[in-house]
């Protein structure tokens, strides 16, 4: 048997991120993330546990690994959702440790193929500059008004299971973007003489428009004056997951800059939101750090300041299913609870397990659709179980992923996201 | 790839047959991370006619095989020596049979400790052992371990609480021990109880039926803080000399609590006890009340600073997180962990802790403790940097005294952590050459060509003969140290 002296020989030098390696160390191996772990639920295989992916990344930063390509599906493979985190009783920083690998990875040997460079191009050229996405979202529509989506899926040139994930592109008024400037508190409604800055961020605006606007809303209705900087621009988690964080970094400095005369920055989006709070990391700059201390969930911000407006009535047998990256990334779990427990009319039931993924995991759906229809019709068969009418989640990605399960399964409840119920009758 | 990889991959289809070096390093050891060795594959069978086959395979060509759970063993147990082959079993974790009026359950080997109590709760029912990692630890890896926990004090170890198993044999037959009705067959010896703990060295077993308890009418959990250690455990022999049995008695130290409420399993212990003793009563509301009166005046007579006691499940979860958090919140403290495993009788608790301090200040080694104070069960933490080799031998020349102290005190080299390959070198404190004659004669009748979990749990006939073909640092630091 081999012992740990050839691991200690080869402790990295100056090519391996140390500080990758550092935290790393933290792990001592307990196993106590694994239940918490999607992948390792469905799959069973240590290799696509918390504690076997740390143990791979680790040995790679030990220059132990051979071939990086045969370690790379299993880091592909996790959803970065942090629920490891939530589990570790060492406080293991997993995400900032797979992050920074994967980009690691990316950097010194690029995925090939159609797929890598269409994801590549898509996230940066596409999804990261919301007028070409607004654009892409239009085309898009067209070519479904006139049949082509039916027609692509019968010629199986949009395969199977991209269609059903895919849901119906929001028409025209759906997808209207918020107007970029000040806006305040309508006539009637006595102003708290309190600004906020609202980030929209980059899919949540032409797939959900309607929740942009009901953030909007609630939070004039509840007498904040909102300030929509036009200069804010997509946050970058997607590129930062993809493994490049020098453009997920271009984005983060803007943002920087476009909201540097704000002192809260409201988002509503859990993806979003954690990826800002860890801007410090990311852009490793003291104005990154300053910016992720201003960043609030829109029901962390609504929770502390306490809501003025009570919300319409809503007579609807409803579930909270937490975000991932809202109850693992950001900690946020009891203030959207507490927000909808206001909600005139709403009965809010427990189930089984709110704080699992569901499968969604910005892009990974597409990516690993298997793996992540699995996940997803499990969030599923916990969420009927409930016996349930209507979802509540605050992330774009889980809307989309629930939904389509939902759909899949025959189910007939909607899913929303918390902030809709909160705004006050008209 | 070679011909048996092919044969096995033809089996179970490529994705449950991985091969792949750099990916096989994930299997190189399980919760004690000493030892390291790379298997040469790892399959991952779903059923008994996969495991047969699989088993008949490996057999066949006379390749060693480890059956392996969750991993969370602590003694080197599922690590494959050589070049052996693991077959995990995480996904064979079906529940195959609920029976409530007869109180048992059959389940698969990869089933998670709390996950079989979760499948019977809505019957009142649950299963008794529970070591700490029982959200993540399998049945089947506490049936090779006969693994414990804090209410084996009152409840027994695993081997109290299987019945019977379904057993591939090394040369991949199918073997029924024991029977829902006992774990003894009639007529026959008690091969169920003698499979228990063998750790993995006399085959996989792929259905295990095991006791459910009925859950008792009310639980109260007391803790008590300490301003020594030695209040802490007197306060237990007070408790256990008035005739009492608790469920549970867990004592953490103050370096543990400190550990603990760093972390996210944080319950609210008192950061400047020197100790605290958790007290768990279970029974009848009536019998409690008088119990629990006498766990009180035990607290007082010994001068506790502070007690606390929980009457519903939120409080009570939250007091016992700490101490099933303890093991990982030890990361805290350095990078890497040596969990002890050893025994002494409850009245000589006192002597084994403050002899263990001496110890770990003779090799200046971080030392916590965090032990089933019921069962003298001692789980004494060292907290190292497994990167300083310099660091690492003083660990595990200090591990090797404190055990070398409990036999001393009439106790044994593990509680319920197992010999794997942790203890092979430990195993001559407590047994002779006959002793090992004897066992390996048992052993040999499971398992004649050493081809399951080869390597484990019994030295070979000489400890000379193990640490030379045995280039393990355990062997080699001890050489060093002058105590081999």
């Amino acid at each position: 048997m081999a012992v740990s002296s050839d691991c200690r020989s080869s402790a990295p030098g100056a090519s391996a991120d140390a500080d990758v390696y550092a935290r790393t160390l933290d792990c001592v191996h307990c196993g106590l993330c694994l239940p918490a772990c999607p992948t390792h639920q469905v799959l069973g295989v240590e290799a696509d546990s918390p504690r076997g992916r740390i143990y791979l990344m680790r040995a790679l930063a030990e220059g132990r690994v051979q071939d990086p390509a045969a370690i790379r599906p299993f880091l592909d493979r996790c959803l970065d959702c942090r629920a490891c985190e939530t589990a570790c009783p060492s406080g293991v920083k997993y995400g900032e440790i797979l992050e920074s690998t994967k980009a690691k990875l990316e950097q010194e040997r690029p995925q090939r193929g159609l797929r890598a460079f269409l994801v590549r191009f898509l996230l940066w050229h596409v999804v990261a500059r919301q007028r070409r996405l607004r654009a892409m979202f239009a085309l898009a529509r067209g070519a479904e008004v006139l049949g082509l989506r039916w027609l692509a899926t019968k010629l199986r040139l949009l395969p199977a299971h991209m269609a059903r994930l895919l849901p119906p592109v929001p028409s025209a008024a759906e997808r209207r973007p918020l107007r970029p400037g000040l806006h305040h508190p309508p006539a009637g409604v006595t102003p708290r003489g309190k600004r906020v800055a609202l980030f929209t961020g980059c899919i949540m605006e032409p797939m959900f428009g309607r929740v942009h606007r009901a953030t909007l809303q609630v939070l004039l209705a509840n007498g904040f004056e909102v300030e929509v900087p036009a200069a804010q621009r997509c946050c970058g988690a997607l590129l930062v997951h993809a493994g490049m964080p020098g453009p997920a970094r271009q984005l983060a400095a803007a943002n920087v800059r476009a909201f540097a005369d704000a002192d809260v920055v409201v988002n509503n989006s859990a993806g979003c939101g954690c990826a800002m709070k860890e801007y410090g990391h990311l852009l490793g700059t003291a104005d990154g750090a300053a910016f992720a201390t201003k960043c609030r969930d829109i029901s962390e911000f609504l929770a502390a300041e306490g809501l003025s407006a009570t919300p319409a009535e809503c007579r609807t047998k409803a579930a909270y299913d937490d975000p991932c990256h809202l109850c693992h990334g950001q900690g946020v779990r009891a203030q959207p609870r507490q927000l909808l427990a206001q909600v005139p009319g709403l009965e809010l039931a427990a189930h089984d397990k709110p704080e699992d993924c569901c499968g969604s995991a910005g892009i990974y759906n597409l990516l690993q659709p298997e793996l992540a229809g699995e996940i997803g019709r499990r969030k599923i068969e916990s969420l009927a179980k409930a016996g349930i009418d209507l979802v509540l989640t605050g992330n774009p990605g889980c809307m989309l992923q629930i939904d389509s399960h939902l759909r899949a399964a025959g189910h007939k409840a909607r899913v929303r996201h918390p902030i809709e119920l909160l705004v006050p009758p008209s | 790839m070679p011909s048996l990889e092919r044969d096995l991959v033809r089996l179970l289809g490529d994705r449950r047959v991985l091969t792949s070096p750099d990916a096989l390093l994930a299997w190189e050891c399980d919760g004690f991370t000493v030892h390291k060795s790379r298997p040469r594959a790892v399959v991952l069978p779903e059923s008994t006619a996969e495991v047969q086959a699989v088993v008949r395979l490996l057999y066949a060509a006379k390749v060693p095989f480890v059956p392996r759970g969750a991993g969370t063993c602590l003694s080197g147990g599922p690590t494959a020596r050589g070049d052996a082959i693991v077959v995990d079993l995480c996904r064979m974790k079906k529940v195959l049979q609920i029976a409530t009026a007869d109180m048992f359950a059959v389940v698969q080997p990869g089933v998670v400790n709390a996950d079989l109590t979760a499948a019977v709760k809505h019957l009142g029912l649950h299963y008794a052992p529970d070591p700490s990692s029982q959200t993540v630890c399998t049945i089947g890896g506490n049936f090779a371990e006969n693994s414990g926990g804090p209410h084996c004090f009152k409840y027994g170890m695993t081997q109290d609480h299987v019945l019977g198993a379904r057993v591939v044999l090394p040369d991949g037959s199918l073997a029924v021990l024991g029977s829902p009705a006992g774990s003894r067959l009639p007529g026959a010896p008690d091969l169920t109880a003698l499979f228990c703990g063998s750790e993995g060295t006399f085959g996989i077993a792929t259905e295990i039926t095991v006791r459910l308890c009925r859950d008792q009418q009310t639980v109260r959990t007391m803790l008590g803080s300490f301003a020594s250690m030695t209040a802490a455990c007197r306060t237990v022999s007070d408790i256990v000399a008035a005739g009492l049995v608790p469920a549970a008695l867990e004592i953490l130290d103050q370096a543990t609590i400190r550990a603990v409420e760093a972390s996210v399993y944080r319950a609210g212990y008192p950061a400047d006890a020197a100790a605290v003793l958790l007290v768990e009563l279970d029974g009848p509301a009536v019998a409690l009340a008088e119990e629990a009166a006498e766990v009180h005046a035990a607290f007082a007579h010994n001068g506790a600073l502070r007690v606390e006691e929980a009457t519903d499940p939120a409080n009570r979860k939250r007091l016992w997180k700490g101490r099933k958090g303890a093991f990982g919140a030890m990361g805290r403290l350095n990078t890497d962990l040596y969990v002890l495993d050893g025994v002494v009788p409850r009245t000589q608790l006192e002597a084994a802790l403050q002899g263990i301090a001496a110890i770990g200040a003779k090799h200046g080694v971080l030392l916590t403790n965090v032990f089933h104070a019921g069962d003298g069960n001692l789980h004494p933490n060292i907290s190292y940097d497994g990167r300083d080799a310099a660091q690492t031998a003083r660990t595990i020349a200090a591990g090797h005294e404190i055990l070398q102290l409990c036999v001393d005190l009439g106790g044994s080299i593990s509680g319920e952590h197992g010999i794997g390959t942790e203890k092979l070198d430990h195993f001559r404190m407590m047994y002779d050459d006959t002793d090992l004659a004897v066992m390996a004669k048992v052993r040999a009748v499971w398992n004649p060509d050493d081809l399951c979990n080869p390597g484990k749990a019994l030295p070979s006939r000489s400890a000379c003969a193990e640490s030379a073909k045995w280039p393990a640092m355990t062997a080699r630091i001890l050489r060093d140290e002058g105590h081999a």
